[in-house]
Order: structure tokens, then sequence, then C-alpha cells
């Protein structure tokens, strides 16, 4: 598969950071500004350059500007109509060369569909190491190396994982676990155009369509979730938690169970294996907190919980917590809240 | 090395062939898992304390069988459904198998132990290569232990082939009409994706993974746990499988992890109970003056 002569995993032959810039359709993704946000403070650490790749088509000078403007020192622009949408092989394959060519030491991307998928396939071919869904990056002093931090085993511990000899060292990292880096004036930097050759561009896959469907990202984009669990009792109850994100302009989120018994479609589900999100505001309501619900939403900057077991594991997570009968709480919470909002 | 002798054969270059009456070959990978919420840390070491808990199928995994499974119901087929892991996780192989699994191999070596998510790919790859043809490898989203969900797309790369993930919905089976074949050639699925489905075609074989949405796994039926229980389950061992020692376990594994502790979560507490009208009021008003603090309303 690979010719492993050609990939001898001499750690000093390589350098540079790389961020795997996110496109959506012919745009860059805003979840690039927080890889760069991230690339850009090992790349420092590193002394090294930053830079952004981006596979695509008919995306905007202005768009590849504005990644220098905020914070990459070099653009990487692989331009196909092959790669205007994601599949897996053209996207491997062209990246692939590139590691080849220019022997990035660290290559990071968002865990995201695109690069939960993208990312391991190619760390095989390039015989990488790869660790998923960092929430935290740092560059060890002693060694140099990626010091890749990720909850493990439910959220319960954060797990510090190295990759000793293998290059590039890659990572995915949550989106919103950190703020986008911002704009600065007068930044400067390198654009390279790229028109890779037809063989990489093969693929076994075809993308016929697409269905959009808003409320599948809407709980990951949102200032405000009103999140319910078990304690809400039967479907028939959430309208009054609906109530109340309508009254915020809140996303609707819901533990495991809620959405296991059908209640919620799975897009609304907030944990270890739903979504991870962090919102200014969390209110979670009859929601007992299970380890794999804490570990999807305990980085909100403010947590309000709603519970009437004072024991539950929710209120060691929350900044303020109300303990009582959801069912009084709630709508008059509603009410309180749209009186607060008309002035 | 029983290696479904009486279904599959050998051409004559050596490479394995199905049964033509077997319309469909699946191979499911799944993991045995600690039933994740009952994990607790030792405060004192903070390792694990794994005694006691219980080990279940990986709950995602049930969708990637359940997926097999309706395949299977509507083409006819056999199911393969392999794991790497300790001698229990047979225990998650005939609870496969209890559902309506066709056969089961167990890849347990203490060699193995260890291993990270490219160690992992590859070892479950080179059983899968030795399992012969096949049409589609469907594996679950991830497991809620490792939480990784990178060994299903590094399986399809070690074995060149293409992967759709996080499929959602399975729209048909595609034959080849010119070719006058039952057998299906391709498959047309829906791709839960950030912003809405993708709707993807592919040649197959192709490895999938799927998400929770694609259906709602069957309970096991009494006919099959007592299947189950008298199956034997062939066991491979790394050189069963011609892997070497070096490329497996901790020494073949890419990733290293070298520290866990536990995250501290600093947050100023305060809470209200409601027990009356009052208190209802008082713990409202509360609220909605830190929101205004926070400029959140």
């Amino acid at each position: 598969m690979i010719d492993k002569n050609n990939l001898i995993n001499n750690t000093q032959s390589y350098g540079g950071v790389w961020i795997l810039a996110e496109v959506a359709g012919k745009a860059i993704d805003k979840v690039s500004f927080e890889l760069l946000s991230r690339g850009r403070q090992l790349a420092d650490a590193r002394s090294t350059e930053l830079s952004a790749v981006v596979l695509g088509w008919r995306i905007n000078q202005s768009d590849l500007e504005e990644l220098i403007a905020r914070g990459a020192d070099k653009v990487i622009f692989v331009e196909s109509p092959q790669l205007e949408h994601f599949l897996v092989e053209p996207h491997s394959a062209c990246l692939l060369e590139l590691i080849k060519q220019y022997r990035p030491e660290i290559l990071i991307a968002a865990a995201t569909t695109t690069g939960r998928t993208l990312m391991p396939y190619l760390a095989v071919r390039a015989r990488a190491g790869l660790t998923a869904d960092c929430t935290e990056l740092k560059i060890d002093k002693e060694t140099g190396g990626l010091l890749q931090i990720r909850p493990a085993i439910g959220g319960n511990v954060l797990a510090t994982i190295i990759t000793p000899a293998a290059r590039p060292q890659m990572a995915t990292v949550r989106p919103r676990s950190t703020k986008p880096a911002p704009m600065q004036k007068g930044r400067t930097g390198e654009i390279v155009r790229i028109n890779p050759p037809a063989d990489l561009l093969k693929s076994c896959l075809q993308r016929l369509g697409f269905e959009s469907d808003q409320s599948t990202h809407s709980i990951q984009d949102a200032d405000i979730i009103v999140a319910v669990g078990r304690g809400i009792g039967n479907a028939r109850n959430i309208r009054i938690v609906e109530e109340l994100a309508d009254a915020l302009d809140a996303a609707i989120g819901a533990s495991r169970e809620v959405v296991d018994r059908g209640w919620l479609g799975y897009p609304h589900q907030v944990g270890l294996s739903g979504k991870t999100v962090t919102p200014k505001l969390y209110i979670a309501i009859g929601i007992s907190g299970a380890v794999q619900h804490l570990a999807g939403m305990q980085t909100a900057e403010t947590i309000v919980a709603i519970n009437e077991d004072p024991q539950a594991p929710i209120f060691t997570v929350a900044d303020f917590g109300i303990i009582g009968d959801l069912f009084e709480i709630v709508p008059a919470l509603t009410e309180r809240v749209r009186q607060a909002r008309k002035k | 090395m029983p290696i479904f002798k009486e279904r599959s054969t050998k051409n004559s270059s050596g490479k394995w062939v199905n049964d033509k009456n077997i319309a469909m070959r699946i191979i499911v990978p799944i993991k045995q898992v600690p039933s994740s919420d009952d994990v607790q840390l030792d405060p004192q070491t903070g390792t694990l304390i794994r005694q006691g808990v219980e080990a279940i199928v990986n709950p995602l995994d049930l969708y990637a069988i359940e997926t097999a499974l309706s395949i299977r119901d509507k083409h006819g087929g056999e199911i393969i459904v392999i794991s790497m892991g300790p001698a229990q996780a047979a225990e998650a192989l005939r609870e496969a198998i209890s559902m309506g699994a066709d056969e089961a191999v167990l890849l347990c070596d203490s060699v193995f132990a260890g291993s990270d998510t490219y160690a992992t790919a590859y070892v479950l790859s080179t059983a899968i290569k030795r399992l012969g043809e096949y049409d589609l490898i469907i594996c679950g989203e991830r497991a809620t232990d490792g939480e990784t969900g990178q060994v299903g797309p590094g399986i399809a790369s070690f074995l060149n082939l293409p992967v759709i993930t996080y499929v959602s919905k399975i729209d048909e089976l595609i034959e080849n009409h010119r070719k006058q074949s039952k057998h299906p050639e391709g498959i047309r699925v829906h791709r839960l994706i950030e912003t809405g489905y993708e709707i993807i075609k592919a040649d197959l074989p192709v490895v999938l993974t799927v998400v929770k949405e694609i259906a709602i796994p069957r309970l096991p039926t009494l006919a099959g746990k007592i299947r189950a229980r008298n199956l034997q389950i062939p066991i491979w061992s790394a050189s069963d499988l011609g892997i070497e020692k070096n490329q497996v376990g901790l020494t073949g594994s890419l990733t290293k992890v070298v520290k866990i502790h536990k995250p501290c979560i600093v947050r100023k507490s305060e809470k209200i109970t409601v027990e009356n009208e009052l208190s209802r009021q008082e713990a409202i008003n509360r609220l909605i003056s830190i929101l205004q603090d926070k400029l959140l309303l």
C-alpha cells in the first residue's frame, strides 16, 4: 500500500503545522477558524509555520485571504470540481500526496463528519498516529511532540496521548472547544494553488444529491440550549420545554433516555453518544446527569439545572440549581422570560 | 482452520469466492464494552475500577447488526460477526448470533492487548481478508468506551475500499440488470451530516458505518439464543492471521496514552430548593437576574 522506505519515521525531517480547513459547499466553514486558533498556538510553540490546507472548488480568493488574516502563514488550495463535496478517496489521496511532498509534523482537522471520516482513512495510508476528538492540544516542552488531550472512559477522565515516532502527528479537534481565531489586519501570507492530477481524484463513491435538514446541526450552533431528560415523563410534556426554548430563542437538547424512548430525534441528543455542545447557556430540565451526558455539555459557559432530586449529579456541574417540580417551575419561568424579553 | 469452507471455496487463482446460492455476504465487526455509565475511577490511583462492571455489546454496534439482518431479510445471504478482544468477548459474538447473525469469529491473542485504533483496524482488516469475498462491511458509528469512531474508516483504508460513514438509511441495493444477476453490485444510502443528508451511491464491496437513526435493533429470539449457546466460535490468534507481534498491541500502536487525569470542574454552585409558591418565585427571580447579568436575556 505504501512504500515504507519512503516514510521512514524520521521525526527530524518533518516540520510545520497544518490545519485542514473545513469546506461547506464553496465556502470555508467557521470551524476552520477554531483550528487556526489551535494551530497558531502550536506553530508558535514550535517556532514554525502554520499552513491551512483547503480542498475544494471555486473558493473565493477573499475566503483564502481570511485564513491568512486569522493566523495562517500559508494557504495550500487544492482545487478540482471532484473536490467540491467530500468523498473519502480523492480527499485522502490528495492529502497523502501533500504530506509526502511537504512533510508537516502536525496535521489537525475538525472532529466533524468529514474530519472524523477523512482523518482515520488518511492516517492508515500515511501510517500516522491519530487521536480523535481532542479538547486540548499542547506542545511538550521537552520533546517538542504534540500532547493530544481528550476525554476518555465516559468523560470521567482526560487522557493525554502522544505519537512517539510516526509523523505527521494527527488529531481531530472537537468543534466549539475553543474560540475562533480573530481577524488581524495587515497579516500577510502566501497562497499556493494546486491542480491535482486525475489519478488522485478517482472515487468508487458518487454523491447523487443532498437533502438539507437544519435540525440536525442547530444544537451545536446554538447560543442557548434548553435540554430535557427523562424527568419530563412522556413525549406530550415536552411541549412545556419547547415553550421555554421558544421564549429564549433556544435550541432543544435531549438526554440519551429521551432519544432512546423516541420522545425526541437523535439530532437533539447531547452527550458522548450524541453531540458535544458549548453554548453560552445550558438549561438542563429533568436531566439527572449521567456521566455520558455531562461529558457532552459540561463546557457550557453557564449551566442551570432544574431537577427534583437534590442528589442528581447534574447539580455538580451547574452554576445555578433549582430543586423542585419541573412542571411547576418551567411554565412559571417561561412566563417570566417572556416578560423580561418584552422590555 | 475453519474458514467457512462449506460455503466458500478457493478458485484456481487462490481467491476465496462465494457459493453463488448466497446472495449477500456481510461482515459486521463488533466490540465488547463495559456498560459505560457504571465505570468508576479509583480516586487514589486514578485507574479504572473494572471489577464488577458488566460487559455488553457496544450499543452502537447493535444498529450495524440490525442493518445487516434487515438486508439479509430482503436479499438473503449470510452475516459474519467478528470481534477482537479477550476470551470473554465471545459473549458479545453470541449475542449477535442470538439476534440472527450466522457465523462468528473471535480474534483473541494476548499480543493484541493495548492496540490503538491503527493496530486494531489492522488486525480486523487482516481477519476480514481471511474470510474471503464479501459484499458489505457494516460497523457501528463508534464504540461507547473508546469513543473514537476511527476503526471503521481504518478498516476500509487497510482493505483499500471506500467508506461511507454516518449512514442513516439504506435506500436500495442495486442489481446489475445487464448481467441478469440477482447478486447486488451497488448500494445507495443516505448519510447524516451536520447540515442534512447526502445521498451516496457506491459499488460493492464497500464499508459502511451506521448511526442510530438507521433502524431499531431487534431483540434476540429464543431459537437464536439456543443456537448462540451451542455454536462453536473459531478463535484466531496473531499467528493464525500471519501477524507479527511487533505489528500489534502497544508496540504496533502509533499513539500512546501517557497520562490519565481527572478533569477538575470549578463552578461556584448555587442551589435553591422550591417547596412552595414563595420559594418558587425567589428561585425564578434569582435565575432571571443571573441571566440578565450575563446578558443572556
